[in-house]
């Protein structure tokens, strides 16, 4: 049947034709999640006119749309559980021993972990520089460049790596950075207590 | 303005300010929500009362860092949450997934119980919270916050960990099991308030 309702309507760029062979051949379970879009408010405007004549016209619309909104009315009305009726007192003799925390970003330095992140990527960074200069490139008859692994920890010279005025500076700014963060740490840890 | 019209923001400022009493409205406000939310978990009253007090508890010593971008009773359910799961781990590690319905001896048990009690005529309110305790948690969470939580999609996506169409998807699947449970274990009721 070819109503004139289907034509004010345009749902999903279908016709209205389409639209009702659609919802003739829609199962149980997509009339329902229909039904419950137009019965939580969720369906469009288009959507909730076409569902209301349907419900209006259809036997099958009509009658699962009465089964769901019973439930809904039961859902709505299901009662809260309650709990004892020292629960109030027992909840704040709980909390008379205790004070509020502070809250998290006023015990939680950002420079800290900024700093944390400078140390371990400055860290990384250095093991990796060092790693990769002891690796031997050479070029092979291709002319192409095949990195030639050299890093037995046997026979890497840690005394000579250690001398080194890069390894040297490296450690320096390690250090200083602890030496920050420590200070940090008890700065805050100060400024707690007091 | 008396302490009951005041909104739970304002109550919480002036607990920060130092009016510890002023908890207890919060506590009342919200016992009822925050113990059906834990039952639906933990079934056992006496557990479920506990980690309720917990869960205020929790919140007081939190209070500072509740930064009002929520509903506080969004913030509080999903407080709730979580020490729900804290404590099913802690005292039950062989535990059911949340997701499964409560089946075998469990279900068995609220069959004969209300098979039994047939002859007295349940109330609405009865046969709809004894529907939902068939349900698994995680149904009957998002049924009980959807409905008497005044949470939306979003909020219950928030205090579930989920998005919020997974969150529609289920809701829609926990009415669907709801109205199967009612149907199979209520038909008689269900028959008499069509009736009505």
């Amino acid at each position: 049947m070819e109503s004139e309702i289907w034509k004010r309507y345009s749902w999903k760029g279908s016709t209205a034709v389409e639209q009702e062979k659609e919802m003739n051949m829609e199962t149980p379970n997509e009339m329902e999640e229909r039904l419950w879009n137009f019965i939580d408010g969720r369906a469009s405007a288009e959507e909730q006119s076409l569902i209301r004549e349907l419900i209006g016209r259809d036997a099958a619309w009509e009658r699962l749309y009465r089964e769901l909104l019973e439930v809904n009315q039961l859902l709505h009305a299901q009662e809260l559980e309650m709990p004892s009726m020292r629960f109030t007192k027992n909840v704040m003799e709980e909390i008379a021993r205790f004070q509020v925390a502070p809250a998290t970003k006023t015990y939680i330095n950002k420079n800290i972990i900024r700093g944390l992140t400078a140390f371990f990527l400055l860290m990384i960074g250095g093991i990796l520089v060092y790693f990769l200069g002891q690796v031997h490139w050479v070029s092979n008859p291709t002319d192409t460049i095949i990195p030639k692994y050299n890093i037995d920890a046997g026979r890497i010279n840690w005394g000579k790596a250690l001398n080194s005025t890069a390894v040297n500076i490296f450690i320096l700014v390690n250090v200083v950075l602890g030496f920050i963060l420590l200070d940090k740490f008890l700065q805050s840890k100060k400024a707690a207590r007091s | 303005m008396t302490t009951t019209e005041l909104t739970d923001t304002e109550i919480i400022s002036r607990v920060l300010l130092g009016e510890q009493a002023m908890y207890a409205k919060l506590v009342e406000r919200y016992q009822n929500y925050v113990f059906t939310l834990v039952i639906r978990f933990i079934p056992n009253r006496e557990d479920a009362e506990e980690v309720a007090q917990d869960v205020f508890v929790k919140a007081y010593r939190s209070l500072a860092d509740f930064r009002g971008d929520s509903k506080f009773s969004t913030w509080l359910f999903t407080i709730a949450r979580t020490s729900c799961i804290s404590f099913l781990r802690k005292k039950r590690p062989d535990l059911q997934s949340l997701d499964n319905e409560k089946t075998g001896l469990q279900l068995e048990n609220r069959d004969s119980g209300f098979r039994a009690d047939l002859v007295e005529q349940k109330s609405r309110h009865a046969m709809v919270n004894e529907a939902i305790g068939m349900l698994s948690a995680d149904d009957s969470q998002v049924l009980t916050l959807f409905y008497k939580g005044e949470q939306s999609l979003e909020e219950i996506g928030r205090i579930m960990g989920m998005e919020a169409n997974t969150i529609k998807v289920k809701l829609h699947r926990a009415r669907q099991r709801l109205k199967d449970k009612m149907e199979k274990h209520f038909q008689q009721e269900v028959r008499e308030m069509q009736d009505d």
